[in-house]
């Protein structure tokens, strides 16, 4: 099943305003410490990595560890300088790769 | 007939075999992942209103819990925040998150959902542009941990 991935910023936004940025994944992010019924450990499942670039330039970063709940979820604050796109990635365990690309409008008054 | 284990015999007997073994982090391994982030310097707690770190109180599923952290107080001329990191007491591991502010992020403001898997304090650091660390601590008390350790 392909992975959702909820990205909201303002749909308009003035030069010069600051803005906040919410990024939510759909991933179980298993800790590595659960064990099954029949007593097996269940193998460490998670994102490790959180990007976010504008237009190239990398403005956010996170490393998360298993004490991230399930469905990752961050919120930060850009502030608009430009229009651009803004491209958010999360990388983890067992080659988890997603990506989103959101478009930002930035308005000149 | 054999001698039966009494009722006492086999709680002493099992309370003393079964192993303890659990992962968990203690305030020592906190200490260290603490050293690993801030390097010997060390950190500071900040001055009152310059850091928030935003957490419940009494948390009643330590599976999802909403956590702020704010560094919103007066930093010397210059001093903008390069990264805010989250650490726990008594979790499996003290390592939460660590989170890199770029020069394009105006408000040093980041917001998650963390697992907790025990009553215990969580400390959050933030590491300002001319080295130093400064930090904010709070004890929080879960009613229902996270299923961390199964």
């Amino acid at each position: 099943m392909a992975t959702r991935a909820l990205v909201h910023v303002p749909a308009r936004v003035v030069r010069g305003d600051v803005f906040e940025l919410r990024a939510l994944i759909a991933h179980p992010m298993e800790t590595g410490f659960r064990v099954d019924s029949e007593g097996r450990v269940q193998p460490r499942d998670i994102v490790r990595r959180f990007e976010c670039h504008l237009d190239g330039e990398l403005v956010f970063a996170a490393d998360l560890h298993p004490a991230i709940a399930a469905n990752p979820y961050l919120a930060f604050w850009l502030r608009a300088r430009a229009s651009g796109t803004l491209r958010l990635s999360w990388r983890g365990d067992r080659g988890f790769v997603h990506e989103e690309q959101v478009a930002l409008t930035v308005l000149e008054s | 007939m054999s001698p039966a284990l009494n009722r006492r015999q086999w709680l002493a007997l099992t309370a003393t075999t079964v192993p303890l073994g659990r992962a968990a982090a203690t305030p020592d391994a906190l200490q260290a992942a603490v050293r690993d982030h801030t390097g010997a310097a060390g950190w500071q707690p900040a001055a009152p209103g310059q850091m928030q770190l935003e957490l419940a109180a009494l948390v009643e599923n330590g599976n999802t819990v909403p956590v702020a952290i704010r560094v919103n107080g007066p930093l010397a001329e210059g001093v903008h925040v390069r990264s805010l990191a989250l650490f726990t007491e008594r979790n499996p591991l003290p390592e939460v998150a660590v989170f890199h502010l770029s020069r394009h992020v105006p408000r040093a403001e980041v917001a998650t959902r963390m697992r907790l898997a025990t009553s215990q304090q969580v400390l959050a650091l933030a590491q300002l542009s001319d080295g130093r660390f400064i930090g904010a601590a709070l004890d929080v008390v879960v009613t229902l941990a996270a299923c961390l350790e199964g």
